[in-house]
């Protein structure tokens, strides 16, 4: 029998509908004997410059709190309940990274300070940059990327770079498959190359025959997730390697699904050349309800100099932030990098270490195996490769006559306490639920969502599922409403 | 791993061992060793050594940070880091599912109207990942709506945005050009602006504050002269500036964006941060990069207020290839703490903050000028917080790192490079610092120079 739930709702008012004149919730610091001088300190400002304060909301500092609290109890996550979202890899964030993140020591550097006055932080930084690239067998990792899709960037931007260098500046067609997450492409057309779609067969794989056929003198890299996005691990990696490199052509990897793979096997050693991690997936930082998170980006040794910078350098056992790689693409963020989040997974890893980090993958993978098959097979049928295990996570279509049948079934599972699977991705996938339970959950959690996942499916078949969701804080919301670029602020 | 629960899953699967769920990795490419990294350790001894390393970084509160250029040292009050805690925020994901994320959405919704009444803006998008990444994408924005090539920006800008400007629009084919400032103000030269301007600007960038932190007294000039030939005025600000200066939309701009750090998150090395990406005319919303939430109601009831995001076909899980940006993850939780710090100033402590940050760094400016060999502030045009100094007999590198020697971080050098025609130190003076820290900052640098 599934459990009862009710999210909270608070009919919370918006702050500007809070606001009372004169309030202040938090009184700035001012040096009184400072202020006494500067008797007028807005004439400071030039009068053509010289502006009216903004109109801010005023509330006392325990509006501003129960406010913002009243948001978070109307916020389902990882810390309340099982959050498989596909490609998302929604697993346990330790505690004790929060608190090492919390240290003057790094909340209080400054990123232009002198390298001598840093050393604690440079030095993890430099270790954790050693270790990334054991990790994925690459030769140097920067840690500068803020975010997957921003590692993508920089790593096709590598791309192009060494090709211009090494005669193949008219190389500017990137392969993507069609089971890509959608930040491949974009990444691609960003750093302006053209997309090649790579069909996936009936098994949901790269063949490295259509990729044989797709290259050419054109062809810059192949940018491909392993495992993909199905979650299926590609059979014929290292020949789609060897026939993109056989063209000319360069190897990314996407990072996103690494959670399968750690200690098993290493982009490297597939044939990759350059790859990105996404360590708010795989290395445990929260994800701060949409971000932040890190991309960094490693290279093998032919393309680490063209690497974002800076990198973390040693030098006579001084640790120090180096831009000075010969070929770098530059930077692509302004400071250093999301260093409080590079600070938390270097807390991971440390906690888990080598063997910690296999059995990482080996439970992420056999929870996602085993939440599939406690799955009823013909209410969610999978599309693609009914015979090979599944990785990270499992791509199920959702049976039935009616459509919409995905949106549905993630609506009503919202209703048990859970989170929903990812829905309509992969888009090769038909009313796709895509599910990625991480190590993170225990087997009793799998086999309430399975069992609640199938129960779901039987009243949507037996027509008595109704309106769903029910027990959130809303109802189900008009999306289509929101989309009016008169809605994206308050009105007055 | 409990061996007897690993057993009956794999039971369930169908699998006999762990090793076999992997039996499909080609065995050629399989790693045949342990990773080479230590064991794991204790949550206590991790939680040790972290700590000892970080204790031995040179910050806050052990020494006194007058550093800036787009970091810096503002107080991050108790009630932000008590809501950006919170662990239903920062544990959560991008909140696809509008009905059990109703309140990450209200919140970054609320970030939105906030940054829109605070920059004159008309739409905000919910993050970008930095100042200059925002700057970056902003460029390559102005590139796709005008169709044309050229980017004209400040040389008073910050090198950092600069620089990732370049890594971000060179690729779409975009190329820049700069514009000069007035060596002895440090505000951008109107009329070599008006030279370089043509048909084929796309953009002007400029900042204001600018990097040496004077004040763009003639801001409007410079984007009504961008407009007329056809170009988007881009502007990057430093947020706690419009406490005090009139904001972009007053004078025009098209497209505003900033580092919203100052806004309640802690300098932390680099980042986490928050870029800040708004513009003025709600026709360009559809131009924009990165997520953007909106206000709705449920399906069923058209009274029930509720928020979902908004306008997802520009976004690359709908539009891949075609989309208006790569962005994905982005700095959400960030945009919670810059709301709520927002929020707990209001609009009569933000003026208050204003003005207790011009009067420090107007007496730290005064308080230096008074040493021997100093020219403080070296420019002649206003200033908010950052100053730059010249020294007559020392290196702006050599005075860096004696104070820093003496726990004092301040007076980043601004190298000859710049066309100072000196170099200098750069200075940021807050709200965090007292007559006493300005003091011994005074002292410090006569012992320095």
């Amino acid at each position: 029998m599934a459990k009862k739930f009710r999210q909270a709702y608070w009919d919370e008012p918006l702050l500007k509908e809070l606001s009372r004149p004169g309030r202040i919730g938090m009184t700035p610091p001012a040096d009184a004997a400072i202020m006494k001088q500067v008797t007028n300190p807005s004439a400071l400002i030039p009068p053509s410059m010289r502006g009216d304060p903004p109109d801010l909301p005023e509330l006392s500092e325990l509006q501003v709190l129960r406010h913002f609290n009243r948001l978070s109890q109307m916020n389902f996550s990882v810390e309340l309940g099982m959050y498989p979202l596909g490609s998302c890899t929604m697993k346990y964030n330790p505690k004790v990274s929060e608190m090492a993140a919390g240290a003057d020591g790094i909340r209080q550097a400054h990123p232009l300070q002198p390298p001598e006055t840093v050393q604690g932080l440079l030095s993890i930084f430099y270790e954790l940059e050693r270790m990334l690239s054991e990790i994925t067998g690459m030769s140097r990792f920067s840690l500068s990327t803020a975010a997957g899709a921003q590692g993508e960037f920089a790593g096709v931007l590598m791309i192009r770079k060494y090709l211009s260098e090494h005669g193949g500046a008219g190389r500017d067609e990137i392969l993507v498959p069609d089971s890509a997450h959608g930040t491949n492409p974009a990444s691609a057309a960003m750093a302006g190359f053209k997309v090649v779609k790579v069909p996936s067969d009936g098994s949901g794989q790269v063949r490295a025959r259509t990729v044989k056929d797709l290259v050419s003198d054109r062809t810059a890299g192949m940018m491909f997730t392993v495992p993909n996005t199905l979650g299926l691990f590609e059979s014929e990696v290292a020949e789609v390697c060897a026939a993109v490199h056989g063209a000319g052509g360069l190897m990314y990897y996407d990072g996103a699904n690494m959670n399968a793979l750690l200690g098993r096997v290493r982009p490297g050693d597939m044939g990759f050349d350059v790859v990105h991690l996404n360590l708010h997936k795989t290395f445990a930082t929260p994800h701060g309800g949409g971000g932040p998170g890190a991309g960094p980006v490693g290279a093998c040794k032919k393309l680490a100099d063209y690497l974002p910078v800076p990198v973390v350098s040693e030098k006579g056992g001084k640790y120090f932030l180096d831009s000075g790689l010969g070929h770098t693409i530059g930077p692509l963020k302004g400071f250093v990098g999301n260093s409080a989040v590079l600070l938390r997974a270097y807390v991971y890893i440390r906690l888990l270490g080598s063997s910690g980090l296999s059995d990482v993958s080996s439970l992420a993978v056999l929870a996602a195996n085993y939440l599939w098959k406690s799955l009823d097979p013909e209410a969610f049928p999978v599309s693609h490769g009914q015979s090979l295990r599944r990785k990270h996570e499992a791509v199920v279509s959702v049976h039935g006559k009616q459509s919409g049948g995905a949106l549905k079934v993630a609506k009503a599972i919202l209703d048990y306490g859970m989170h929903a699977p990812t829905v309509y991705f992969p888009l090769i996938v038909s009313e796709a639920l895509m599910i990625e339970p991480t190590e993170s959950e225990p087997m009793e959690m799998l086999d309430e969502y399975a069992a609640a996942l199938n129960h779901v499916h039987r009243s949507l078949e037996a027509g008595t599922l109704g309106d769903v969701p029910k027990n959130t804080s809303v109802g189900k919301v008009d999306e289509v409403r929101a989309s009016h670029p008169m809605t994206l602020k308050v009105h007055w | 791993m409990d061996p007897l629960l690993v057993s009956e899953m794999l039971r369930k699967v169908g699998a006999a061992s762990v090793d076999d769920l992997f039996s499909d990795i080609p065995a050629q490419v399989r790693l045949r060793r342990r990773l080479r990294l230590p064991e794991g350790d204790s949550e206590y001894a991790v939680r040790r050594d972290v700590q000892e390393r970080l204790s031995g970084n040179r910050t806050p509160p052990s020494s006194l940070c007058f550093l800036g250029g787009g970091v810096w040292p503002h107080y991050v009050p108790a009630a932000v880091e008590s809501i950006t805690s919170r662990q239903e925020f920062y544990t959560s994901y991008t909140p696809y599912q509008a009905e059990v994320s109703q309140g990450m959405l209200q919140a970054l919704f609320e970030y939105q109207s906030l940054m829109c009444d605070l920059l004159g803006m008309e739409a905000c998008n919910s993050s970008m990942y930095d100042w200059a990444s925002a700057a970056g994408e902003a460029v390559r924005a102005a590139g796709r709506v005008t169709g044309r090539r050229k980017i004209l920006v400040g040389a008073n800008i910050g090198p950092q945005r600069a620089a990732v400007m370049k890594s971000y629009a060179e690729p779409m084919g975009l190329g820049f050009q700069t514009v000069r400032f007035d060596p002895s103000k440090g505000t951008l030269d109107l009329a070599d602006l008006r030279r370089k301007l043509s048909a084929d600007v796309a953009a002007v960038y400029f900042e204001n504050p600018n990097y040496f932190g004077v004040v763009e007294e003639e801001a409007r000039e410079v984007v009504s002269a961008a407009q007329k030939a056809g170009a988007l005025a881009v502007v990057g600000i430093d947020p706690i500036s419009l406490s005090l200066v009139k904001n972009p939309g007053d004078y025009g701009a098209d497209l505003a964006v900033g580092e919203g750090q100052p806004l309640g998150i802690a300098m932390n090395y680099g980042g986490p941060h928050l870029g800040i990406f708004a513009v003025r005319e709600t026709k360009l919303a559809r131009s924009m990069p990165g997520r953007l939430i909106g206000l709705t109601t449920t399906v069923a009831d058209p009274g029930q207020k509720a928020f979902a995001m908004a306008l997802q076909t520009r976004e690359q899980h709908i539009r891949r290839e075609g989309a208006t940006s790569n962005i994905c993850t982005n700095q959400s939780l960030m945009a919670v703490a810059a709301a709520s710090y927002l929020a707990l100033l209001g609009k009569g402590g933000f003026r208050l903050l204003g003005e207790s940050v011009i009067a420090n760094s107007h007496y730290a400016a005064s308080r230096i000028s008074r040493l021997k060999g100093v020219s403080s502030p070296h420019l002649r045009g206003s200033f908010f917080k950052e100053f730059c100094v010249s020294y007559a007999s020392s290196r702006a590198s050599a005075v860096f790192r004696k104070l820093a020697a003496k726990g004092i971080l301040a007076g980043y050098p601004v190298g000859r490079e710049f066309g100072l025609g000196v170099e200098a130190g750069m200075y940021c003076v807050t709200e965090v610092h007292n007559r006493s820290d300005i003091e011994r900052l005074a002292d410090s640098l006569e012992e320095a120079l």
